[in-house]
């Protein structure tokens, strides 16, 4: 260190506002419909009713956690067979991968739900307090009655938004319909309130406020995207080829000398992330193509190509400044990197899609009592004892049947019952002992180990299926 | 070393400490700390007011709020117990032998049953119930006193040859050392072993039918199937709950076996009796 340094250097830029042009053009219309149908998925979902039968809720997408259901229209997924939703954030993880390196940052351009949600901010703020021009005016002004009305009217639309959002939330776990009603009446569980005004407070402030703060100070993807991006992964540039050297157009300088980019800062004004897409590609630009529908506007009204900023690969560029033609789109998808990741994406679907059509609507697992291993009963015969936990995932009561199969001499019994049979209600598990016994002298009764395959059958359904286990003898 | 400027610039007095020639500045606090260590003590003090804190001779200062951790397992107890009140008393009111047909009722005295049976019964018939050498395993069909739930509640509310409880279970085996001659036991050992299914030697066994008959089969039944009035065990079969070879055997007859088990129904109340007897019912060898 310098004996003669002053004030440390900051390592903190304060936040400078950004005032987003309003743009049209077709990525601008991609963008509404991307919205539209997102924050349509979002808020309507808990919504849609599903009739499952009189013991199963009637809600299209439940996620239960008070009795471990989770219900998505046919589908119901139970505690154990939790590797569907792990299989489904798999390929989630493998979908964000191919989309990256095929097409750069379109999640964070298009889907994220920040870029969504401030897109939808925006929105507002334009609505109630004008356009770029008329909202740096607003800003710069000292406050006064006209600013004040604007801010409140504004921050009020932004904040009935935001308790939206959270309730919308909150309706995916319980029944929604219910829930609401509690809600307004006020006797809704205080964690109901809780997790929407958390949500509400995050989508208030990350939404209104903080936005691209978000982008490049709080979200890890920025970073890690990089890893998945190669020459050929499509993203928004400039062509500083064709565009520079930049300036305004004059009838007295020789048109010949300047490029294409009149300076008109159209694609800066634009851009919700306040950078300059001529400077490069940079960490924060989130590739929503904003800034292709504003310099495209502007090559048609000075009448030349459009595509001065556009959607294009790296190696597209050597090849340009040659005065060659880019290659195609697809050409640029299709490469062994987005095949592969494909491929990985469409064998853990499919796998599951299997898993979910092979899973059958009865269940067991089978675990042995080893407290004692073994009771030796009067008539020398021994018995051994399992806990064995039927499932039914029927919405109605089932009759089930338990039976083995062993190349030893078995016996098996139910507890309670005379029977082979136990009912288990609609949707359960019930836990069923079972006893097993080996007659006396039989080699079961005497060998350390033997093994069995138990049965359950749902007598009603002709499904079965079975679990293997062991039988321990009386070794002397 | 370079000097440090920025503490030459301050005027900073210090402490008067020094080694090796680094003296320790006396900065004050930071403000925030002392604020926070100001709160602090008047948190506790309030604390101390407010709450149990001073330790005195025989309990700590009571506080102002009259809050004891020892009301809130009270209270937490209670809520729980009127949370059951309708189960228990449906519990000390039911047939036992038809309780399983009340599903709710018997699976609450399973449940608690279970609790029972693991604070009061596992150190002696372990923690699965499968006994030891003199405590009987209840996981099997072979019952000294009777095995359906009415035997069982009689049997842990009363207890076994226990000389507290007048209703108790009550038998004695004579010490056949001081009645019998050993070649009479020696006998009588081989006829059970005979009768029970195990290697003997025959002619020993023919003697020890007529021993036998004279002095065991009073209580253990002229076959040797035993006697649950007496509590005398079953001789024929598998289940032996000293051991049923030649020594052990022999040892049994000549000193004679007295087990005892307490009676419960001093420290147990009604329904936790009959819990635990349900629950020891459905572990596999209920009658």
């Amino acid at each position: 260190m310098s004996s003669t340094d002053q004030s440390p250097e900051k390592l903190y830029t304060a936040r400078e506002p950004i005032f987003p042009r309003r743009v049209s053009g077709p990525f601008r219309s991609l963008k509404w419909w991307i919205m539209a149908v997102t924050l349509g998925i979002y808020y309507l979902t808990p919504w849609i009713r599903w009739d499952r039968g009189p013991n199963l809720p009637d809600q299209a997408v439940l996620i239960d956690l008070a009795s471990r259901r989770f219900f998505m229209f046919w589908i119901e997924i139970w505690p154990h067979e939790f590797y569907f939703v792990a299989g489904l954030l798999i390929m989630a993880g493998l979908g964000l991968f191919l989309f990256t390196s095929a097409l750069g940052r379109v999640w964070c351009g298009y889907t994220c739900p920040q870029t969504v949600w401030t897109d939808l901010f925006i929105l507002v703020e334009r609505w109630i307090e004008g356009d770029r021009n008329k909202r740096v005016r607003l800003w710069n002004a000292p406050m006064d009655a006209r600013k004040a009305r604007l801010r409140i009217t504004k921050w009020t639309l932004w904040f009935l938004i935001a308790i939206a959002t959270g309730g919308a939330w909150v309706f995916y776990f319980t029944d929604a319909p219910t829930l609401l009603h509690q809600l307004v009446t006020f006797s809704a569980h205080p964690i109901a309130y809780t997790t929407i005004g958390v949500l509400a407070a995050t989508t208030f402030v990350f939404g209104g406020f903080m936005r691209e703060q978000v982008c490049i100070y709080m979200c890890p993807w920025p970073r890690i995207q990089a890893a998945m991006m190669d020459e050929d992964t499509l993203t928004v540039a400039y062509r500083d080829w064709r565009g520079e050297p930049r300036g305004k157009h004059r009838k007295s300088e020789a048109a010949a000398e300047m490029g294409d980019c009149i300076d008109c800062n159209a694609c800066v004004n634009v851009c919700p992330m306040g950078i300059d897409i001529r400077d490069g590609q940079q960490l924060a630009c989130i590739t929503c193509a904003l800034c292709i529908d504003a310099c495209d506007d502007v090559m048609a009204k000075i009448g030349k190509p459009r595509g001065l900023i556009d959607y294009m690969a790296l190696t597209d560029e050597p090849a340009e400044r040659a005065g060659a033609q880019p290659k195609s789109i697809w050409k640029h998808i299709f490469r062994v990197r987005t095949v592969l990741y494909t491929t990985l994406w469409s064998v853990v679907g499919i796998a599951l899609v299997v898993a979910l059509f092979l899973r059958s609507d009865i269940d067991m697992t089978v675990a042995p009592v080893r407290n004692p291993t073994f009771v030796t009963l009067s008539d020398g015969s021994i018995r051994n004892t399992y806990d064995v936990r039927l499932r039914n995932k029927h919405g109605e009561d089932r009759l089930f049947h338990i039976s083995l199969t062993s190349e030893a001499v078995l016996m098996v019994a139910l507890e309670g019952t005379d029977e082979l049979g136990v009912v288990v209600p609609a949707d359960a598990t019930k836990l069923q002992r079972v006893y097993i016994t080996a007659p006396a002298g039989s080699a079961a009764a005497s060998q350390a180990r033997t093994d069995l395959r138990l049965w359950v059958e749902d007598m009603e359904a002709q499904e079965r299926t079975y679990t293997d286990t062991v039988f321990n003898g009386n070794v002397k | 070393m370079s000097t440090d400027k920025k503490n030459e610039t301050h005027e900073v007095p210090t402490t008067g400490h020094s080694w090796d020639g680094i003296e320790e500045l006396d900065n004050p606090m930071p403000r925030w700390w002392l604020w926070t260590f100001y709160a602090c003590i008047v948190y506790a003090l309030l604390y101390s007011v407010a709450y149990p804190a001073w330790p005195l001779v025989k309990a700590a200062t009571p506080g102002l709020l009259g809050y004891s951790t020892r009301a809130e397992v009270a209270d937490e107890i209670k809520r729980f117990e009127d949370a059951n009140a309708s189960l228990v008393t449906r519990l000390e009111g039911v047939e036992l032998a038809s309780v399983s047909e009340d599903a709710d009722l018997h699976n609450y005295a399973v449940q608690g049953g279970a609790a029972v049976f693991r604070t009061n019964c596992a150190q002696c018939h372990g923690s699965g119930a499968a006994g030891n050498v003199g405590y009987p395993n209840l996981l099997d069909d072979d019952w000294l006193w009777g095995g359906d739930i009415e035997a069982i509640r009689t049997t842990v509310a009363h207890g076994i040859r226990n000389e507290q409880d007048a209703d108790t279970r009550y038998s004695e085996m004579p010490k056949f050392g001081e009645i019998l001659e050993a070649e009479e036991i020696d006998q009588v050992v081989h006829y059970v072993l005979n009768i029970s299914g195990q290697e003997h030697d025959a002619a020993l066994a023919e003697a020890g039918s007529v021993v036998f008959e004279d002095n065991c089969a009073s209580c253990h039944g002229e076959t040797g199937i035993g006697d649950r009035e007496q509590g005398a065990p079953n001789l024929t079969d598998a289940i032996w709950l000293y051991g049923g070879d030649a020594d052990t055997l022999t040892e049994t007859v000549t000193n004679a076996r007295f087990g005892v088990m307490p009676n419960w129904n001093t420290r147990l109340s009604e329904s936790e009796i009959r819990a635990v007897a349900i629950y020891v019912h459905q572990l596999g060898g209920g009658e």
